[in-house]
Protein backbone atom coordinates (compact mmCIF):
# COMPACT_ATOMS: atom_id res chain seq x y z
CA UNK A 1 0.00 0.00 0.00
CA UNK A 2 1.87 3.22 -1.18
CA UNK A 3 1.46 6.97 0.55
CA UNK A 4 -1.09 7.84 -1.97
CA UNK A 5 -3.56 5.15 -1.40
CA UNK A 6 -3.56 5.54 1.96
CA UNK A 7 -4.22 9.47 1.37
CA UNK A 8 -6.78 8.41 -0.92
CA UNK A 9 -8.54 6.30 1.57
CA UNK A 10 -8.25 9.25 4.32
CA UNK A 11 -9.72 11.45 1.66
CA UNK A 12 -12.71 8.68 1.85
CA UNK A 13 -12.82 8.63 5.14
CA UNK A 14 -13.38 12.03 5.04
CA UNK A 15 -16.02 12.05 1.92
CA UNK A 16 -18.06 9.80 3.96
CA UNK A 17 -18.33 11.35 7.68
CA UNK A 18 -18.73 14.72 5.33
CA UNK A 19 -21.96 13.01 3.53
CA UNK A 20 -23.45 11.74 6.53
CA UNK A 21 -23.14 14.57 8.52
CA UNK A 22 -24.72 16.64 5.79
CA UNK A 23 -27.37 14.19 5.24
CA UNK A 24 -27.87 14.67 9.37
CA UNK A 25 -28.81 18.14 9.01
CA UNK A 26 -30.36 18.37 5.75
CA UNK A 27 -32.57 15.34 6.27
CA UNK A 28 -36.12 16.05 8.05
CA UNK A 29 -37.24 12.35 7.72
CA UNK A 30 -36.38 10.09 10.64
CA UNK A 31 -35.73 7.18 8.82
CA UNK A 32 -32.88 8.88 6.27
CA UNK A 33 -31.27 10.42 9.01
CA UNK A 34 -30.77 6.70 10.54
CA UNK A 35 -29.74 6.16 6.90
CA UNK A 36 -27.09 9.25 7.26
CA UNK A 37 -26.06 8.37 10.74
CA UNK A 38 -25.33 5.14 8.72
CA UNK A 39 -23.15 6.48 6.25
CA UNK A 40 -20.82 8.50 8.61
CA UNK A 41 -20.64 5.23 10.82
CA UNK A 42 -19.05 3.53 7.51
CA UNK A 43 -16.57 6.09 7.13
CA UNK A 44 -15.31 5.90 10.65
CA UNK A 45 -15.30 1.97 10.84
CA UNK A 46 -12.69 2.42 7.40
CA UNK A 47 -10.75 5.13 9.22
CA UNK A 48 -9.89 2.79 12.53
CA UNK A 49 -9.05 -0.23 10.03
CA UNK A 50 -6.46 2.07 7.96
CA UNK A 51 -5.68 3.32 11.09
CA UNK A 52 -4.75 0.33 12.52
CA UNK A 53 -3.24 -0.87 9.66
CA UNK A 54 -1.21 2.34 9.18
CA UNK A 55 0.25 2.45 12.90
CA UNK A 56 1.23 -1.75 11.99
CA UNK A 57 -1.46 -3.12 15.12
CA UNK A 58 -4.46 -4.11 12.33
CA UNK A 59 -5.77 -6.71 15.13
CA UNK A 60 -6.41 -4.23 17.72
CA UNK A 61 -7.87 -2.04 15.50
CA UNK A 62 -9.72 -4.98 13.70
CA UNK A 63 -11.12 -5.83 17.49
CA UNK A 64 -11.67 -2.40 17.77
CA UNK A 65 -13.91 -2.04 14.36
CA UNK A 66 -16.02 -4.66 15.90
CA UNK A 67 -17.46 -2.98 18.81
CA UNK A 68 -18.34 -0.19 16.85
CA UNK A 69 -19.73 -2.17 13.91
CA UNK A 70 -22.12 -3.88 16.67
CA UNK A 71 -22.93 -0.81 18.44
CA UNK A 72 -23.52 0.88 14.93
CA UNK A 73 -26.30 -1.93 13.81
CA UNK A 74 -28.09 -1.72 17.54
CA UNK A 75 -28.29 2.08 16.80
CA UNK A 76 -29.60 1.23 13.31
CA UNK A 77 -32.25 -1.07 15.06
CA UNK A 78 -33.57 1.01 17.87
CA UNK A 79 -33.60 4.25 15.71
CA UNK A 80 -35.92 2.27 13.16
CA UNK A 81 -37.84 0.85 16.41
CA UNK A 82 -38.07 4.62 17.46
CA UNK A 83 -39.60 5.68 13.96
CA UNK A 84 -42.01 3.09 13.75
CA UNK A 85 -43.03 3.99 16.87
CA UNK A 86 -43.11 7.88 16.21
CA UNK A 87 -45.13 6.99 12.93
CA UNK A 88 -47.86 5.14 14.91
CA UNK A 89 -48.37 7.70 17.10
CA UNK A 90 -48.01 10.82 15.03
CA UNK A 91 -48.83 9.73 12.00
CA UNK A 92 -45.82 11.15 10.36
CA UNK A 93 -41.97 10.72 10.39
CA UNK A 94 -41.36 14.17 9.41
CA UNK A 95 -38.70 15.94 12.23
CA UNK A 96 -40.84 19.54 12.44
CA UNK A 97 -44.30 18.11 12.60
CA UNK A 98 -43.48 15.53 15.66
CA UNK A 99 -41.91 18.54 17.67
CA UNK A 100 -44.39 19.47 20.77
CA UNK A 101 -41.98 22.08 21.90
CA UNK A 102 -43.70 24.99 19.94
CA UNK A 103 -46.95 24.17 20.30
CA UNK B 1 -6.21 1.61 -8.71
CA UNK B 2 -9.04 -0.74 -7.76
CA UNK B 3 -8.49 0.85 -4.22
CA UNK B 4 -9.72 4.28 -6.16
CA UNK B 5 -12.43 3.03 -8.12
CA UNK B 6 -13.93 1.21 -4.90
CA UNK B 7 -13.90 4.55 -3.25
CA UNK B 8 -15.36 6.68 -6.28
CA UNK B 9 -18.27 3.61 -6.71
CA UNK B 10 -18.55 4.26 -2.39
CA UNK B 11 -18.71 7.85 -2.77
CA UNK B 12 -21.50 7.62 -5.21
CA UNK B 13 -23.41 5.10 -3.56
CA UNK B 14 -23.15 7.27 -0.62
CA UNK B 15 -23.96 10.40 -2.23
CA UNK B 16 -27.51 8.73 -4.22
CA UNK B 17 -28.21 7.35 -0.78
CA UNK B 18 -28.85 11.14 0.81
CA UNK B 19 -30.21 12.06 -2.66
CA UNK B 20 -32.69 9.54 -3.54
CA UNK B 21 -36.31 10.65 -2.88
CA UNK B 22 -38.25 7.41 -2.02
CA UNK B 23 -36.72 5.72 1.66
CA UNK B 24 -36.25 2.59 -0.61
CA UNK B 25 -33.86 3.60 -2.80
CA UNK B 26 -31.66 5.16 -0.38
CA UNK B 27 -32.14 2.13 1.46
CA UNK B 28 -30.68 0.18 -1.40
CA UNK B 29 -27.89 2.27 -2.20
CA UNK B 30 -27.26 2.23 1.41
CA UNK B 31 -26.44 -1.62 1.05
CA UNK B 32 -24.56 -0.91 -2.13
CA UNK B 33 -22.01 1.42 -0.49
CA UNK B 34 -21.67 -1.00 2.53
CA UNK B 35 -20.84 -3.52 0.29
CA UNK B 36 -18.03 -1.33 -1.30
CA UNK B 37 -17.14 -0.73 2.02
CA UNK B 38 -16.20 -4.71 2.83
CA UNK B 39 -14.67 -4.56 -0.67
CA UNK B 40 -12.06 -1.80 0.71
CA UNK B 41 -11.72 -3.20 3.79
CA UNK B 42 -11.21 -6.63 2.50
CA UNK B 43 -8.22 -4.58 0.30
CA UNK B 44 -7.46 -2.74 3.49
CA UNK B 45 -5.87 -6.26 4.73
CA UNK B 46 -9.07 -6.68 6.75
CA UNK B 47 -10.96 -9.94 5.77
CA UNK B 48 -12.93 -10.75 9.08
CA UNK B 49 -14.24 -7.19 9.58
CA UNK B 50 -14.93 -7.03 5.76
CA UNK B 51 -17.26 -10.20 6.14
CA UNK B 52 -19.21 -8.85 8.86
CA UNK B 53 -19.80 -6.22 7.28
CA UNK B 54 -21.16 -7.59 4.27
CA UNK B 55 -22.92 -9.45 6.62
CA UNK B 56 -24.70 -7.22 8.79
CA UNK B 57 -24.56 -3.63 7.20
CA UNK B 58 -25.26 -4.76 3.19
CA UNK B 59 -27.71 -8.15 4.70
CA UNK B 60 -29.45 -7.38 8.08
CA UNK B 61 -29.48 -4.19 8.18
CA UNK B 62 -30.88 -3.63 4.70
CA UNK B 63 -33.48 -6.21 5.77
CA UNK B 64 -34.43 -4.00 9.09
CA UNK B 65 -34.97 -0.92 6.46
CA UNK B 66 -36.88 -2.31 4.04
CA UNK B 67 -39.33 -3.49 6.85
CA UNK B 68 -38.96 -0.63 8.56
CA UNK B 69 -39.95 1.47 5.56
CA UNK B 70 -43.32 -1.63 4.92
CA UNK B 71 -44.17 -0.63 8.42
CA UNK B 72 -43.68 3.34 8.81
CA UNK B 73 -44.38 4.19 4.72
CA UNK B 74 -42.74 5.77 1.90
CA UNK B 75 -43.35 9.24 1.79
CA UNK B 76 -42.19 10.39 -1.15
CA UNK B 77 -43.20 14.09 -0.25
CA UNK B 78 -40.37 16.85 0.13
CA UNK B 79 -39.76 19.07 2.67
CA UNK B 80 -37.94 21.97 3.03
CA UNK B 81 -34.57 21.22 5.33
CA UNK B 82 -34.38 22.98 8.42
CA UNK B 83 -30.98 24.52 7.56
CA UNK B 84 -30.21 26.61 4.39
CA UNK B 85 -27.71 24.39 2.22
CA UNK B 86 -25.05 26.72 2.02
CA UNK B 87 -24.73 26.93 5.79
CA UNK B 88 -24.64 22.83 5.69
CA UNK B 89 -22.16 22.71 3.29
CA UNK B 90 -19.98 25.33 4.63
CA UNK B 91 -20.38 23.19 8.18
CA UNK B 92 -19.29 20.22 6.59
CA UNK B 93 -16.46 21.81 4.99
CA UNK B 94 -15.44 23.31 8.03
CA UNK B 95 -15.29 20.23 9.60
CA UNK B 96 -13.93 18.06 7.18
CA UNK B 97 -10.85 20.38 6.12
CA UNK B 98 -10.30 20.78 10.14
CA UNK B 99 -9.74 16.74 10.28
CA UNK B 100 -7.54 16.97 7.55
CA UNK B 101 -5.20 19.54 8.76
CA UNK B 102 -4.74 17.68 12.43
CA UNK B 103 -4.67 14.41 10.38
CA UNK B 104 -3.05 14.16 6.65
CA UNK B 105 0.28 15.69 8.17
CA UNK B 106 0.60 12.26 10.22
CA UNK B 107 -0.15 9.58 6.95
CA UNK B 108 3.18 10.33 5.43
CA UNK B 109 5.04 7.26 7.45
CA UNK B 110 3.89 3.59 7.16
CA UNK B 111 5.23 1.51 9.59
CA UNK B 112 5.75 -2.33 8.90
CA UNK B 113 2.55 -4.70 9.52
CA UNK B 114 3.10 -6.83 12.67
CA UNK B 115 0.87 -9.94 12.08
CA UNK B 116 -1.36 -11.14 15.01
CA UNK B 117 -4.23 -13.47 14.84
CA UNK B 118 -7.49 -11.55 15.41
CA UNK B 119 -8.47 -14.15 17.86
CA UNK B 120 -5.91 -13.57 20.21
CA UNK B 121 -6.46 -10.05 20.54
CA UNK B 122 -10.36 -10.55 20.31
CA UNK B 123 -10.58 -12.90 23.52
CA UNK B 124 -7.58 -12.40 25.39
CA UNK B 125 -6.86 -8.89 25.18
CA UNK B 126 -10.19 -6.59 24.36
CA UNK B 127 -12.65 -9.03 26.58
CA UNK B 128 -14.54 -6.04 27.71
CA UNK B 129 -15.37 -5.45 24.45
CA UNK B 130 -16.77 -8.76 23.84
CA UNK B 131 -18.95 -8.36 27.16
CA UNK B 132 -20.15 -5.13 25.42
CA UNK B 133 -21.15 -6.54 22.62
CA UNK B 134 -22.66 -9.44 24.56
CA UNK B 135 -24.91 -6.20 26.02
CA UNK B 136 -25.31 -4.56 22.94
CA UNK B 137 -26.76 -7.55 20.93
CA UNK B 138 -29.36 -8.28 23.68
CA UNK B 139 -30.73 -4.68 24.00
CA UNK B 140 -30.47 -5.19 20.19
CA UNK B 141 -32.73 -7.85 20.61
CA UNK B 142 -35.33 -5.99 22.63
CA UNK B 143 -35.36 -3.34 19.44
CA UNK B 144 -36.29 -6.27 17.08
CA UNK B 145 -39.27 -7.10 19.73
CA UNK B 146 -40.16 -3.68 19.70
CA UNK B 147 -40.43 -3.54 15.76
CA UNK B 148 -42.19 -6.83 15.82
CA UNK B 149 -44.21 -6.46 18.87
CA UNK B 150 -46.61 -3.38 18.18
CA UNK B 151 -47.26 -5.29 14.51
CA UNK B 152 -48.72 -8.55 16.32
CA UNK B 153 -50.59 -5.46 18.53
CA UNK B 154 -52.18 -3.70 15.90
CA UNK B 155 -52.93 -6.85 13.96
CA UNK B 156 -55.17 -8.18 16.79
CA UNK B 157 -56.61 -4.64 17.58
CA UNK B 158 -58.22 -4.47 13.38
CA UNK B 159 -59.53 -7.90 13.82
Amino acid sequence: MTVSVAVASVCAVFGLVGIGFYGLMMSRNLIKAVVALQIAVKGVLVAMVLAGKLNSQLAVAQSMALTVLVADTIVAVLGLALAVQIRRHFGSLDTTEISTLRK
Amino acid sequence: MLELIVIAAMIFCAVMAIRAQRLLTSAIYLAGCSALVALFLYQLGAPEIAVIELSVGAGLVTILFVFAINIAGDDPAQHPPILPKPMAWVLVLMAVVTAATILLPNYDTILPLVSEPLDDTLWEKRTLDVILQSVFIFAGVLGVLNLLGETTYDQEKHS
